[in-house]
């Protein structure tokens, strides 16, 4: 807001682009235009933009395609695609304004029903936000590449396609399902997966069906005569260390699957794999994009581009997009992302401008420096939990009046832990950067052990935290989910804080593991 | 630099194919769903999308994720007066996480509720019927419309132009437009003879006379009035005309005559309702208004509505000629069949009097099939045929628009119309 109280004082007069609220294609255009150079002036480095301007329709379409142009059919995207048409049509829920893909050229949607002013919010948001964002970000760049996703969705439909015709599409289907149970755990964390690349994924698929085949078949080779099941089964265990990307695991070692099988489970472990920095870095991509979009139309305001009459509908879309209900509020979903990341960008701009004793004092390193590098900065080298537990600065805590609540199953009541003050900033930004952290949202659960020389059964462990209980309904379906692909017992183990192991499921239940034959 | 692309008229709805794996995948839950509506439904309602439940359990997909439990820390924003050590009491767990989420993992939560259209409901209430390919196009089809001639306008597109129309008019405009001052222009030019011929006579009188120049004048003024009078005008110009008609345009009635006596079950009354839906959908399609009458009979038969037709029950014996009799005598009062198409379609289970059988063939060959454009008969049961039966099988022989069947499941329904829908674009007559 700070903005509009500075605006009297330079305004060049280069004429408007636009005064009604109808757009058209070249109106788009100019919009464009002023956004490229005032992002030029801003020092953001984008994809070039591929725009297109789709109805509504084509937007459910997208929503249910997890947002991606084209991707392998399943009745998942179906279902998804009802609920988004049901509620669409009965005024439950808006469709967003525009939707963005990770791909070079940044491909962006935008809503046909725009007005002018929010598809120039929208292209300052999308095309010039999210694009320098997925372009710059190093979690983007280590794991996704934009270059060669929208080859590889057409390589993997095709692929499908084909599976579902040579072996019937109800046997790929039910394949699919269980590697969208496990799909979570398709990721590598921490690891370095090579870069997606159409050539070379279509190069090597042959070759690597029959490659994988060979080393599966190695894996089960070393399997002795059932008679001589000793403990020297318990000593090596398989794989040697514990294994956090099922799937990963099922693609390289599950016994009996075809080829063609474990190409799908990777299938579905690449997209997985593409979305994983996506969902690291909500508060920063959506801030990042927010902060940009309201920094942008305000250049080209500063620059007479626009009058105030936009800049009225501008606002009123711009401060719903940041609302913040408390958490009292009927309509309190949570923290908002775009809230939260649009505050912590616009305050490092603010500490880097205006600091104050406080800021000094929590952020020497950044006050009074430039603060377009220090935005950049920040934004290539983090990913939410330590963006937050970086730059989430005490005055935020203060206008978003944060505080953490203490849910304890041994105590009866909720209770008040930490407050906006003196003693629980550093805590408050400690438990809010946690609860951004993926691994803290998700159970921990890993490939323990295949019993390689007995009955093949796989193993998985839960290493339970904070007493935090598996959802017992749906953990046992997922493992029944597990046991189609590994097609030998499926088991669950949950190991406790202090180091017991229990088994929680095994699947297929209380039976004889099934009779090895191959 | 950056690249714009209209993609608004694309036509391509990606999302179809995902949509059908769908319904293919919970083929099951929608079918009842149909089935529920289809026993629930008007005959003549029957067209409509239908709302389809299917319980969250069966649609969820599962993955790992926590329970309820253990500890954790949870920050939220807009505190008000809070300070650590407070306590608040726990929401109520019915408020446990919000909307969305908590429907994939908690039980008894809302059903999946989603809507399907018209074509994907007749599609699946089809699929029972086992309906050839062609007769679910022929019967799903909106009714086809003609551009017929009605007269002309004066507005239209350039390609409905009617030129001998347009000159027509362009023509009496200017005899219209251009009579007074033709009539004034024919005096002028007489007057101006007379006076040139006076001025020839006595040519010596040196001053000229005024009143031809002014004649002259005005001549020259008529005549360029009359000249600038258009050719052809906007207004002139006339379009052929033409309306959207419906085809084809007739009427048509159809009597559904079922047993109702005690022996008709609620499963036989169903298949005999599929039964009148299918005919009704065939009518409603080839007809612009279909009428339908309901007959119900045990020993005697009634005129009555859908609601009663379907729903109540009565025992006793089965007198069929009664309600064969009660179709004549509406078919004659209200129904001539020089006005309407009449077809009729009987569900029974077979059960009659004896002594009733040659009765009904009677009635059917001398009164009703020289009436009706088709006459279908489905005897719902799974024993052995009677008197009815054997009566009507000679029926059958001798008229090639009578067709009867015998129907123990659903799918046995669609040969009753094979001759039918065949003939369908023949059938419509005036």
């Amino acid at each position: 807001m700070k903005k509009s109280t500075t605006h009297h004082k330079h305004k060049k007069q280069h004429g408007l682009i636009s005064k009604a609220s109808d757009w058209d294609f070249e109106l788009l255009e100019k919009y464009d235009h002023a956004f490229a150079a005032a992002a030029e002036k801003f020092g953001l480095d984008i994809y070039p933009n591929q725009i297109e301007i789709i109805t509504t329709e084509k937007m459910m379409d997208a929503y249910s395609s997890t947002g991606m142009p084209l991707g392998y059919n399943h009745w998942s995207f179906g279902k998804q695609l009802l609920t988004v048409e049901q509620s669409y049509k009965h005024g439950n829920m808006g469709l967003a304004y525009e939707l963005v893909i990770n791909s070079n050229p940044c491909i962006s949607y935008l809503l046909e029903e725009n007005t002018m002013t929010m598809q120039a919010l929208v292209i300052a948001h999308a095309c010039y936000g999210h694009n320098s964002f997925f372009k710059n970000n190093y979690l983007f760049k280590t794991w996704t590449s934009a270059d060669s996703i929208i080859d590889y969705l057409v390589f993997a439909k095709n692929y499908v396609a084909e599976c579902e015709e040579k072996h019937g599409v109800e046997t790929v289907e039910v394949l699919i399902d269980a590697c969208h149970a496990l799909m979570n755990y398709g990721v590598d964390r921490y690891k370095h997966p090579p870069k997606l690349s159409l050539t070379e994924e279509k190069l090597r698929q042959h070759n690597r069906s029959e490659y994988i085949q060979s080393q599966v078949n190695e894996i089960w080779r070393t399997l002795p005569k059932k008679s001589k099941k000793t403990d020297l089964a318990k000593n090596t265990r398989f794989p040697l260390d514990p294994e956090e990307n099922i799937l990963y695991f099922l693609e390289k070692n599950a016994p009996l699957l075809e080829p063609w099988e474990r190409e799908i489970i990777r299938i579905v472990r690449k997209m997985a794999q593409y979305f994983y920095p996506q969902r690291q870095t909500k508060i920063m991509n959506e801030g990042w994009a927010t902060f940009w979009h309201y920094t942008l139309v305000n250049e080209i305001y500063d620059n007479g581009l626009v009058n105030d009459h936009f800049m009225l509908e501008f606002l009123h879309a711009h401060t719903n997009v940041i609302s913040q209900p408390a958490f009292d509020s009927p309509n309190y979903t949570g923290i908002n992302p775009y809230t939260l990341g649009f505050s912590i960008f616009s305050d490092i701009r603010r500490i880097c401008e205006q600091p104050t004793a406080e800021d000094c004092k929590w952020f020497p390193d950044i006050v009074n420096t430039d603060w377009m590098k220090t935005l950049d900065f920040a934004m290539r080298n983090f990913k939410d939990e330590s963006f937050i537990s970086q730059f989430l600065s005490p005055k935020v805590m203060r206008d978003l009046k944060l505080f953490s609540v203490l849910d304890d199953e041994d105590h009866i009541d909720l209770s008040v832990s930490y407050i906006h003050n003196e003693e629980g900033y550093h805590k408050i930004r400690e438990l809010l950067a946690q609860q951004y952290n993926l691994s803290n949202n998700e159970p921990n659960i890993q490939v323990h052990n295949v019993d390689v020389r007995g009955d093949r059964s796989i193993t998985l462990q839960y290493i339970q935290q904070e007493h935090r209980p598996l959802e017992t309904k749906d953990a046992k379906e997922v493992l029944k989910h597990l046991y189609k692909i590994w097609k030998f017992t499926a088991r669950m183990e949950v190991v406790s804080e202090t180091g017991d192991t229990s088994t929680f499921y095994e699947c297929p239940e209380l039976e004889k593991p099934v009779t090895n034959t191959i | 630099m950056s690249q714009f692309i209209d993609r608004r008229h694309s036509s391509r709805h990606k999302g179809a194919v995902n949509r059908q794996r769908f319904f293919q995948r919970f083929k099951n839950q929608i079918k009842k769903s149909v089935s529920d509506a289809i026993a629930n439904r008007s005959i003549t309602d029957i067209e409509n999308g239908e709302k389809i439940n299917i319980p969250n359990r069966d649609i969820s997909e599962p993955h790992f994720h926590f329970g309820k439990g253990g500890r954790r820390n949870i920050v939220l924003s807009g505190n008000h007066d809070y300070i650590p050590g407070d306590t608040i009491k726990r929401p109520p767990p019915a408020n446990e996480g919000n909307n969305s989420q908590a429907s994939n993992n908690g039980e008894g939560q809302d059903d999946f509720v989603f809507q399907i259209s018209r074509e994907e409901f007749l599609e699946i209430f089809f699929d029972d019927l086992e309906l050839p390919n062609l007769v679910k196009r022929q019967i799903t089809k909106i009714p086809n419309y003609k551009l017929v001639r009605s007269g002309f306008v004066s507005e239209g597109v350039p390609t409905n132009i009617n030129l001998v129309r347009s000159l027509r008019s362009a023509l009496s405009r200017r005899i219209a437009v251009g009579t007074t001052y033709k009539k004034r222009l024919k005096q002028a030019e007489n007057e101006l003879e007379l006076l040139l011929a006076k001025t020839k006579i006595n040519v010596n009188h040196t001053p000229p006379n005024p009143r031809i120049i002014t004649l002259q004048e005005e001549i020259k003024l008529l005549k360029a009035k009359i000249q600038r009078i258009p050719f052809i005008d906007p207004f002139d110009i006339k379009y052929n005309n033409r309306v959207r008609q419906q085809q084809p345009s007739t009427q048509a009635v159809m009597f559904c005559l079922m047993d109702v006596s005690g022996s008709m079950d609620e499963a036989k009354k169903d298949i005999a309702k599929r039964f009148f839906i299918l005919l009704y959908l065939f009518l409603s399609r080839s007809y612009e208004t279909t009428e339908l009458v309901f007959i119900r009979h045990h020993t005697s038969a009634k005129e009555v509505n859908e609601q009663e037709f379907f729903y109540s029950r009565e025992t006793g014996g089965t007198v069929v000629s009664s309600a064969l009799e009660l179709m004549y005598e509406i078919m004659q009062k209200r129904y001539p069949a020089s006005e309407w198409n009449i077809y009729g379609a009987q569900a029974s289970d077979g059960d009659n009097w004896n002594n009733d059988s040659p009765r009904c063939r009677e009635l059917l060959i001398n009164n009703i099939m020289p009436m009706v454009q088709y006459f279908s008969y489905v005897e719902i049961m799974p024993r052995q045929h009677q008197s009815l039966w054997e009566s009507y099988e000679s029926i059958a022989a001798a008229y090639n628009n009578f067709s009867m069947q015998h129907i123990t499941h659903y799918k046995d329904i669609y040969p009753v119309f094979r001759e039918l829908f065949k003939r369908q674009h023949d059938v419509p007559k005036s």
